[in-house]
């Protein structure tokens, strides 16, 4: 009962931020220099043709009223026509979409798996040179962001040592058989491994860049929090039934350690997802942020917000998302 | 012969000279209460870890041995001497708040060492466990085993940590101060029914606790320690008779008496606790030079 | 343990002086940037164009980090571009600190609906992707230093604003304040004399990281080619620029990349250090 009433509160507050996201957005970008619909004419076009063309674009109206317009489109799932590739603007994002949640989760399953070895491993070797050397690599990791590490990468696994793709999301000379945009998903399920295998080094480098910041915070938040349930009796208990180390820390002390750093990882996954914008541009990937980047370039006033928008939708989603997984997880809550 | 033999065990902080645990020797017989008793830092719990092999990495033993029927447990390599008290020895731990783990249920905490260690079937494992709740006097134990430890109270909870010690049939429980946490209406239950467990299936118990009071109601011998050193070692009787050692009769002094809790105590003399400092001081040249 | 204990302090010492050390050097190269470099950020040459460092075959005097396509003075324009970054680092991350701290200090102290709308403003902020919002901003307020830190101070005063918000309220709850505003003092003055300098140290530490993120909005910005006129040594213009070029001319990416990562690193770790130091309950 109480989790369905803060489950309500979530929601209704989640809404409210995203009215404020649209809002913003939408009043910030029509005050953009440069005109989208003078862009999009040839040269010589009268001034007749672009009056035509910004009233189709309903640009002629005033800001209160274009919001008005364009929000009651977006209730009806409308999110207006793209400036630039005249094509409605719910297609192009969630074309896109399935490019950048592909990249965002194997970055995030990257993630996963260096900070918990290194949290692990830290935890196991408490005290000597391996926990020191895991705590000044997590230090690096953390001081400098995805940006940089992708620039580090291609300069060592793209141009030193060529071993992975530093450009796109596939060999743009392969027949590609799909049908959804979820080209890793999809090849896997096909038993495309040939597809599988290329998508894969196209991404591992965007991914790792992205994961290599988050792998350093759950890795310390996870090693600390594993490092205080070491000390407390259930652990020493477990101890003295015969167990060793690997064991301790796996059954005894990993499920209670886990919960205090999911919360966290919440929160900083939804910084993962923002540094794809620039992540995909360095890589020329072809999910939302690149197309983004695009839109503010060519002043795709629909494009923007459409693409604004659904980052905004899909970062109150991981953060409710982790809500219920870490109430899951909690048996005091699960429970309750 | 004895079933657990500690000899001139000497522990220190690892890397340094400080000394936590001084040349001490006891004997626990099979199925004997064996109190360790002292103030606290007197290193009582110090002894029981050392046992169980669950010092903190910060903290090496120097010297001594430490013989579990006739296998000194300081030889065998760290996995070994893990399984071999899996199999033979048990923790009754202090605090039942902390000593569950709350993200697991009941039922696994108790039988997972059956299971894992000793190589039981689940099915017999389950059965052993709901047995033994039953044997601590817990109502409903299939529910209980199905149970997370915040649904259960914290007296519940103690009966389940010594029904969980008792499942494998160890021949040696330490039981580090196992009522000191508790309601005082409560310790005497849970003191009760550890004693009547230990009798019932005639395990050895090393007894850690602070308390004279609660070692005449269980023990048969103890060790009374004054920092790391054992300064009297002797069967109960005699120690409540007739304590050999200043230090004993001095803490005898300071204990309530059960007749007149409300007659003032009488706190360690400090010739008392000058000589026993001079003998510690004495025990450590000892060391430094054998 | 005590050997433990004093490891810490000296590992900690170390990071600071590390990273000090390279920040100051950094201030020092960017005001005497002219003097240090013999060459014009700006200066072209397109007969020099590509050469490469002073330890290669075929460098050519004078361009100790070599030149890039259109003959420019690398070492000259890394020089230079420090200057920009540590502008950006210093205004920028200044005014975002004042601006994100105030709203926090207010919210976490005052509480009441003033609390309920920044709150709800930093919600708002947590739902746009920084990066992409940051773009957004150059493209409406037009490229240059001006908009980069206006940009800067836009996105990021949640970060202080966050933290700062929740450290007042925590001060708040304790019996001190309450003791003054008891002895007479206003509300606004227990904010600024008694909670503020509780506050100030996590302040301080979050300046120093702000400072390295603000380089690299500014770096990710030129990258872009959204920040400064194209002209104007950045090291995010230079990194973009060589990337073009890097198998041809690897050292043209690769030097603004060391300065950026350098730069970055420090101010992060200075932070770091700064944090450890403040903290009373350190490990």
């Amino acid at each position: 009962m109480q989790i369905l009433r803060s489950l309500l509160f979530r929601l209704a507050s989640t809404a409210a931020t995203l009215v404020g996201v649209a809002v913003i957005v939408f009043f910030v970008i029509r005050v953009v220099p440069g005109d989208p619909i003078a862009m999009m004419l040839p040269p010589g076009a009268t001034a007749e043709d672009i009056a035509r063309l910004t009233a189709l674009y309903g640009l002629d109206k005033s800001i209160p009223e274009q919001f008005f317009i364009w929000a009651s489109g977006v209730l009806q799932g409308d999110f207006g026509t793209s400036i630039t590739a005249r094509r409605p603007v719910l297609d192009l994002v969630l074309g896109r979409l399935p490019a950048t949640l592909e990249l965002s989760i194997m970055a995030l399953v990257i993630a996963v798996i260096l900070g918990g070895v290194a949290a692990l491993m830290g935890t196991r070797e408490r005290g000597t040179k391996v926990e020191a050397g895991i705590d000044v690599a997590n230090g690096m990791a953390l001081s400098v962001p995805d940006f940089l590490w992708a620039l580090i990468l291609i300069l060592l696994f793209g141009v030193a040592w060529p071993v992975f793709h530093i450009s796109g999301r596939v060999t743009p000379s392969l027949d590609l058989p799909f049908v959804t945009n979820f080209y890793l998903f999809e090849s896997l399920v096909r038993l495309r491994f040939d597809l599988w295998v290329d998508i894969v080094s196209h991404m591992f480098m965007p991914a790792l860049a992205l994961a290599i910041p988050l792998a350093a915070i759950i890795g310390q938040l996870l090693k600390q929090s594993l490092k205080e349930t070491m000390h407390l009796d259930y652990v020493t208990l477990a101890r003295t039934k015969g167990y060793g180390e690997n064991h301790v820390i796996i059954r005894e002390a990993l499920p209670n350690a886990i919960l205090p750093t999911l919360t966290l990882v919440g929160v900083q996954f939804t910084f993962l997802i923002g540094g794809t914008v620039i992540i995909e541009r360095l890589f020329s990937y072809e999910g939302l942020g690149n197309m983004a980047i695009d839109a503010v370039i060519n002043r795709d006033l629909p494009l923007i917000q459409g693409i604004v928008i659904l980052f905004a939708v899909l970062f109150t989603v991981v953060n409710l998302v982790v809500d219920l997984t870490y109430a899951l997880l909690n048996p005091r809550l699960r429970h309750a | 012969m004895s079933y657990l033999k500690i000899s001139n065990l000497t522990v220190n902080i690892a890397g340094t000279s400080a000394r936590l645990l001084r040349d001490v020797s006891l004997t626990v017989q099979p199925g004997e209460v064996h109190g360790l008793v002292g103030e606290s830092g007197a290193g009582k719990s110090m002894i029981g870890k050392a046992v169980l092999g669950t010092l903190p990495r910060a903290i090496e033993i120097v010297s001594g041995t430490i013989e579990l029927d006739g296998t000194d447990l300081l030889a065998l390599s760290p996995a070994e001497h893990r399984k071999r008290l899996g199999q033979s020895c048990a923790l009754i731990p202090q605090d039942p708040l902390t000593a569950l783990n709350p993200s697991r249920r009941i039922g696994p905490q108790i039988t997972d060492r059956l299971t894992d260690i000793l190589g039981w079937d689940a099915k017999r494992a389950r059965d052993r466990a709901a047995e033994l709740l039953d044997e601590v006097q817990i109502p409903d134990p299939q529910r209980v085993l199905r149970s997370y430890p915040h649904e259960l109270s914290g007296g519940m909870r103690q009966r389940i940590l010594i029904a969980s010690a008792f499942a494998a049939q160890p021949k040696l429980i330490v039981a580090d101060e196992p009522t000191t946490a508790l309601d005082v209406t409560v310790q005497k239950q849970i003191l009760k029914l550890i004693k009547d467990m230990q009798q019932r299936h005639d395990t050895a118990l090393l007894f850690v606790t602070h308390d004279l009071g609660v070692v005449s109601k269980i023990c048969q011998s103890l060790s009374v320690l004054y920092a790391g050193m054992v300064v009297e070692a002797t069967d109960v009787r005699s120690f409540f008779r007739e304590p050999a050692h200043a230090y004993s009769r001095a803490l005898l002094a300071a204990t309530p008496k059960y007749t007149d809790p409300e007659a003032s105590l009488t706190p360690v003399p400090e010739e008392v606790i000058a000589a026993v400092k001079a003998e510690v001081d004495a025990a450590d040249a000892r060391l430094r030079h054998g | 343990m005590l050997d433990g204990r004093s490891q810490v302090r000296r590992k900690i010492g170390l990071r600071l002086w590390l990273s000090g050390g390279w920040l100051t050097i950094l201030v020092f190269a960017a005001l005497f940037a002219p003097l240090l470099s013999p060459h014009g950020p700006l200066e072209q040459d397109l007969f020099l164009g590509r050469m490469p460092p002073f330890w290669e075959a075929g460098a050519e005097p004078g361009y100790y980090l070599g030149t890039d396509s259109l003959g420019r003075d690398v070492l000259a324009r890394i020089l230079y571009g420090a200057r920009v970054a540590l502008v950006v680092a210093l205004v920028a991350g200044s005014i975002t600190a004042l601006v994100g701290s105030t709203l926090g200090l207010l919210a976490g102290y005052l509480r009441g609906w003033v609390d309920v709308v920044i709150s709800r403003l930093i919600d708002i902020w947590m739902a746009f992707p920084p990066v992409l919002f940051s773009i957004l901003l150059i493209a409406v307020l037009g490229p240059g230093l001006v908009s980069i830190i206006i940009a800067i101070v836009v996105i990021d005063w949640t970060r202080f604003a966050r933290v700062v918000r929740a450290e007042a309220m925590a001060q708040g709850a304790m019996d001190y304040p309450a003791s003054a505003q008891i002895a007479g003092r206003t509300r606004l003055s227990t904010m600024i004399v008694e909670i503020l300098p509780n506050v100030l140290p996590t302040i301080v530490v979050l300046l120093t990281l702000e400072m390295g993120i603000a380089v690299i909005v500014e770096a990710i910005l030129s990258f872009v080619n959204l920040s400064i006129s194209t002209d104007d040594p950045t090291w995010g213009g230079m990194i973009s620029e060589g990337r073009t070029s890097i198998h041809q001319a690897w050292w043209i990416m690769v030097f603004p990349l060391i300065a950026l990562f350098l730069t970055v690193l420090s101010f992060s770790q200075f932070g770091e250090g700064l944090k450890d130091r403040f903290d009373p309950v350190l490990r």
